[in-house]
């Protein structure tokens, strides 16, 4: 059955909205603090004597669903010492455009060598530019993105941050 | 007294272009209108508040790729925008937007094109502009498109006999079809939305159908369906049965402005000004309506123009006829 009175009421209730505050963000001037969690690009870890935490055994290019690491390991040399381990990952390099993001290399890892960092907005205008270099992971982030509080979240705190 | 021949080309093509300019704006106030009501902003990134939104978004329908379907009836499928396009200008010249005014010895004349049967020449271009629908969506050769055609017309169809119905009681309390007597009418009288108020309601939600507005938006659907008659069409093509469909809406406005709430008549003579304030009104009062109706079902939107609006315009006009003749 057609219910005039209630229609009518709903007009009363879309004109009352054209008062109130939008809810959108905009976006690229306000940058919502992302949950601490947050699983975005990737980052390599040096130890605090500069050495790479990474040796170079692919079990994060093993456990990688989407297939997007590609790891060439090297053996340390004496006057070449990349890494504390036996070897060192020579070229590490990680396709952003396959990546999903689920965080499996950082588990895999069994030294904490690679991270899940902050940074999402990693879009390119070319393909190649999205496969990211070890330089480019060892590198601090150029785009600083804002994180929310971690107290204000009742969430542990990883292990490669609490025992490093 | 008559307009010399030129004065009507330039006013038709200051008309034009003025109408041109109100549909790209009239898509810039409905998106940034309903963006308020359901608390977002609209375009606000084009220009101050978004206003070089329309000109944006005509950049980019100009530049896109005009896609055509293989099998598609090329002639026929190139000239359905057209049609509807030019039926669509073509409607609102009959709508009075002043007295007419003299300007230096010359008479220019408060309409486009004042003609006696201006009411009739309105529907006659609106019903020949579903031939633009019509064609656009066979030619197309694709099943979704016909089907889309079936759906518009079938729905344009039979809400045009409702609309002209309810247009009857006007015309005869008017006394004349040419819609400058009938504003001049309602200058003299009161404007017919006081003794019509059943006809301006029928004609409103007839209008709304006509123009395949919300609640009646089943030809569109566009959380249905990819689209109707205009499925296959693209770029600018595509941007022409936008086009009209937004200027019928104008024209419809503009129509029912002029019917029922006295044109350009009002308190302090503004002319022209009364007639585009009513008219932004009431383009205003299509968008709330698009902001808070949920669409119809098909079975529903038909029993309802046939069942419901079609007697109500029926009996409106033959009370209204008796009135008259009465008093």
């Amino acid at each position: 059955m057609p219910q005039p009175i209630t229609t009518l009421k709903g007009f009363g209730v879309t004109f009352k909205q054209i008062f109130k505050k939008p809810l959108t963000q905009q976006y690229p001037e306000y940058r919502r603090p992302i949950y601490p969690r947050f699983r975005g690009r990737h980052r390599l870890h040096l130890h605090e004597n500069g050495l790479e935490k990474c040796v170079g055994c692919s079990l994060c290019a093993a456990a990688c669903p989407a297939d997007c690491i590609r790891v060439v390991p090297a053996e340390n040399t004496a006057d070449n010492r990349v890494s504390p381990g036996e070897r060192y990952a020579r070229i590490y390099e990680i396709n952003m455009s396959r990546c999903i993001f689920c965080g499996y290399c950082e588990l895999a890892c069994p030294f904490d060598a690679i991270t899940l960092g902050n940074e999402f907005e990693i879009s390119e205008y070319n393909r190649d530019d999205q496969i990211y270099t070890k330089d480019m992971l060892l590198a601090e982030p150029i785009k600083k993105v804002p994180v929310a509080d971690r107290t204000l979240y009742d969430t542990p705190i990883p292990f490669y941050e609490s025992n490093s | 007294m008559t307009e010399p021949w030129w004065i009507a080309i330039i006013e038709a093509l200051v008309i034009v272009n003025l109408v041109m300019v109100a549909f790209a704006y009239l898509t810039w106030l409905e998106r940034k209108a309903l963006g308020r009501m359901q608390l977002r902003y609209g375009p606000n990134r084009a220009g101050p508040f978004g206003l070089l939104q329309p000109i944006a978004d005509l950049i980019k329908l100009v530049r896109k790729e005009a896609f055509s379907p293989s099998h598609a009836i090329e002639p026929v499928y190139i000239i359905a925008p057209i049609v509807s396009m030019f039926t669509a200008l073509a409607a609102f010249s009959v709508i009075p937007f002043g007295p007419g005014w003299k300007i230096d010895h010359w008479h220019v004349n408060g309409a486009v094109a004042n003609v006696s049967i201006g009411l009739v020449l309105i529907f006659a271009l609106g019903s020949l502009g579903i031939y633009g629908f019509i064609i656009g969506g066979w030619a197309s050769e694709s099943k979704f498109s016909i089907l889309g055609t079936m759906r518009t017309c079938a729905q344009l169809v039979s809400y045009e006999v409702s609309l002209a119905l309810s247009v009857l009681g006007v015309v005869i309390l008017g006394r004349s079809l040419n819609l400058s007597d009938i504003v001049h009418r309602q200058g003299e009288f009161l404007p017919f939305a006081a003794p019509q108020f059943v006809g301006m309601v029928v004609f409103f939600l007839a209008g709304l159908a006509e123009t395949s507005r919300v609640p009646f938006d089943l030809p569109e659907a566009e959380q249905e369906l990819v689209a109707g008659y205009h499925t296959e069409y693209s770029g600018m093509r595509w941007g022409l049965f936008q086009t009209s469909e937004y200027i019928n809406l104008i024209t419809l406005s503009g129509l029912m402005v002029t019917l029922f709430f006295a044109g350009w008549h009002g308190p302090w003579h503004l002319g022209p000004l009364w007639f585009v304030l009513k008219l932004l009104v009431l383009l205003l009062v299509f968008i709330w309506v698009r902001a808070t109706v949920p669409r119809l079902r098909y079975d529903q939107l038909m029993r309802f123009g046939w069942k419901v609006l079609l007697p109500v315009a029926t009996i409106n006009a033959v009370v209204t006829a008796l009135c008259v003749v009465a008093f």
